[in-house]
């Protein structure tokens, strides 16, 4: 065998190491003093400065595809850059996390949580990179398994454990039904890698139900509408980080994910597919945004508000050509970096005031003004507002899926972004215009929060101006 | 010799009778052996079609090696959960784990 192989995947062999260092350093940390600010501050920064280190290492794309152990790792340079995404976005939840790490009864397992949320990075990156079905369904079952675990992170309270419970239970079902999927199309064709797949698919009977299960599977991991359900529940109960991290890294990869394997594997049945995610994305986009008008928990309503995005995201792979992958890995880096502040946000008043109804935020502008901005920032550019971030990258999939010719779905989805703004505007009002006689009192978050939190204000407002950004993805766009 | 369409009708009533269980089952336990009853379908599945379809190869085998492997890494997770739940409101009943909805 020939191990030079495994150079090919320098991220993932990088990213173990950054693991195990984490795990053995905190094997040796003393049980007694993990309370003290000192060693506390220690095991915090340790995992970013790591993850950072990684990041840098890794982040210049390869040049062309390659393929190692015979097709079951395939690498293309886009990978890297969606791996980078995904590395940007988890070492935000890692600073976001860092105030609800020093509490005193997570402080035994602070360790755990950093080596648990990497091991589902992990998961992703194998996932990304996939040739075969078992490397794909492995690493999709790394990233979901420890996932759930986080969810169920906070030991003392009740609603994380039921988070923890629902979202189990519902990760194994889809896996179930996917994998009942990928029987039927090992038993009609035989081979599971990707590459001789698109030979085989002839849009058979037997090929259209595997098809079906397999998209049900992964129309759970998506949280699209008919598969939502456990989605609002999850994150009201998991510890907000861990929310943010469920909503942004987890989603971003398994959309990449299903574009590439609707791309590489399905593309026989293309017409099948686009009709099937033509309803789901009306339904998404429509149901989620009715249902987060009337929502009070802001946990809740940003669930909701992650489905109709879920949706958006949708509108990148139905199109099924290299300027909707471009558009979705961009998409995704704006979500990322917006969505993440709007949580770190909802983090830090949580952990100072306990507060998380969106009444609750009633006069926050007049207490901690700098928050209510950054927060206000991040709204509008989810909702699409120019000229920060949020406009253009939805500006681009709109143009992608228009170019596509999906017109209909496109003004279907113009108009569902007015609806958005609505409840994203109510946060906004509540917290400038309506009065309130006991407001959140005024805090300063700690540091790496608001180190976090800058670099999201960064990336809401420089991604929609310095466009080099998006034509760097789109060099890479069609290596697929 | 057992033709194929027999071992797929019971992967398939398997696969049903799991289904049927997940949703109308009101205790939790209850609803992971169902989940276990369709994860194990496809085992069988995936070991038919490799025996009877493709005998040249092992792929089949080796997925429902793994994927019996990572079923028992979700059980493990689910009870541990379960356990959790259990000694926060002393039930396992799904009717009683309802603090969130809507």
């Amino acid at each position: 065998m020939d191990y030079s192989q495994f150079l090919y995947m320098k991220e993932e062999l990088s990213l173990i190491a950054v693991i195990l260092i984490i795990f053995v350093v905190d094997l040796f940390l003393k049980p007694g003093k993990r309370q003290e600010a000192g060693q506390a501050r220690f095991a915090i920064v340790l995992p970013i400065f790591l993850m950072t280190i990684h990041t840098l290492i890794n982040i210049i794309p390869g040049t062309g595809n390659v393929q190692a152990f015979g097709g079951m790792y395939q690498y293309a340079p886009m990978q890297t850059i969606v791996k980078a995404v995904l590395n940007i976005g988890t070492i935000i939840v890692l600073l976001m996390s860092s105030q609800w790490l020093k509490r005193k009864d997570v402080s035994i397992n602070r360790g755990e949580y950093s080596v648990l949320l990497l091991s589902t990075l992990l998961g992703m990156y194998f996932m990304i990179s996939a040739g075969h079905f078992l490397m794909f369904f492995i690493g999709l079952e790394t990233a979901s398994i420890p996932m759930a675990a986080l969810a169920a992170f906070d030991k003392y309270r009740y609603e994380s454990a039921e988070a923890g419970a629902k979202y189990i239970l519902t990760a194994m079902f889809s896996s179930a039904l996917l994998l009942f999927g990928l029987s039927l199309i090992y038993g009609t064709c035989g081979t599971l890698y990707f590459d001789d797949l698109s030979h085989h698919i002839n849009g058979s009977m037997l090929q259209i139900a595997a098809f079906v299960l397999f998209f049900a599977g992964m129309g759970f991991k998506l949280s699209l509408v008919p598969f939502h359900l456990w989605t609002a529940d999850v994150y009201e109960g998991s510890p907000t980080p861990v929310t943010g991290y469920l909503s942004v890294v987890s989603k971003g990869s398994a959309a990449f994910v299903l574009m590439t394997i609707l791309i590489k594997v399905f593309v026989p049945l293309i017409a099948d597919w686009q009709e099937v995610l033509f309803w789901i994305i009306i339904v998404s986009i429509t149901l989620a945004n009715i249902f987060a008008v009337r929502q009070k928990n802001i946990k809740r309503l940003m669930a909701f508000s992650s489905i109709s995005q879920a949706g958006y995201i949708m509108l990148a792979v139905i199109t099924g050509s290299a300027i909707g992958m471009t558009s979705l890995v961009f998409y995704i880096l704006v979500y990322t970096v917006a969505n993440l502040a709007i949580f770190a946000i909802i983090t830090v008043i949580e952990q100072n005031s306990g507060k998380v109804s969106i009444n609750d935020y009633a006069g926050l502008y007049k207490t901690n003004p700098k928050l209510s901005f950054i927060m206000t920032l991040a709204l509008f550019s989810l909702g699409g507002i120019p000229p920060f971030a949020g406009f253009f990258s939805k500006f681009f999939i709109f143009m992608a899926a228009f170019k596509a010719g999906f017109e209909l779905l496109v003004f279907i989805a113009v108009v569902n972004t007015i609806i958005s703004l609505y409840y994203y505007l109510l946060i906004v009002k509540a917290m400038y215009i309506t009065p309130s006689d006991e407001p959140i009192p005024t805090f300063k978050s700690d540091c790496s929060t608001r180190v976090g939190l800058t670099i999201c204000l960064v990336g809401i407002i420089g991604l929609g101006i310095a466009s080099i950004v998006y034509q760097t993805i789109y060099q890479y766009g069609f290596g697929l | 010799m057992i033709s194929i369409i027999c071992y797929l009708i019971v992967s398939t009533i398997m696969l049903c009778a799991g289904i049927y269980g997940f949703f109308t089952r009101h205790n939790l336990l209850a609803m992971l052996i169902s989940v276990e009853l369709m994860l194990n379908a496809t085992d069988i599945n995936f070991a038919v079609f490799n025996r009877l379809l493709y005998p040249n190869g092992q792929e089949g085998y080796f997925f429902a090696l793994f994927s019996i492997a990572i079923s028992a890494a979700e059980t493990a997770i689910a009870i541990a959960i379960m356990i959790n739940i259990y000694r926060n409101i002393r039930s396992i009943q799904v009717d009683k784990i309802n603090k969130m909805k809507w």
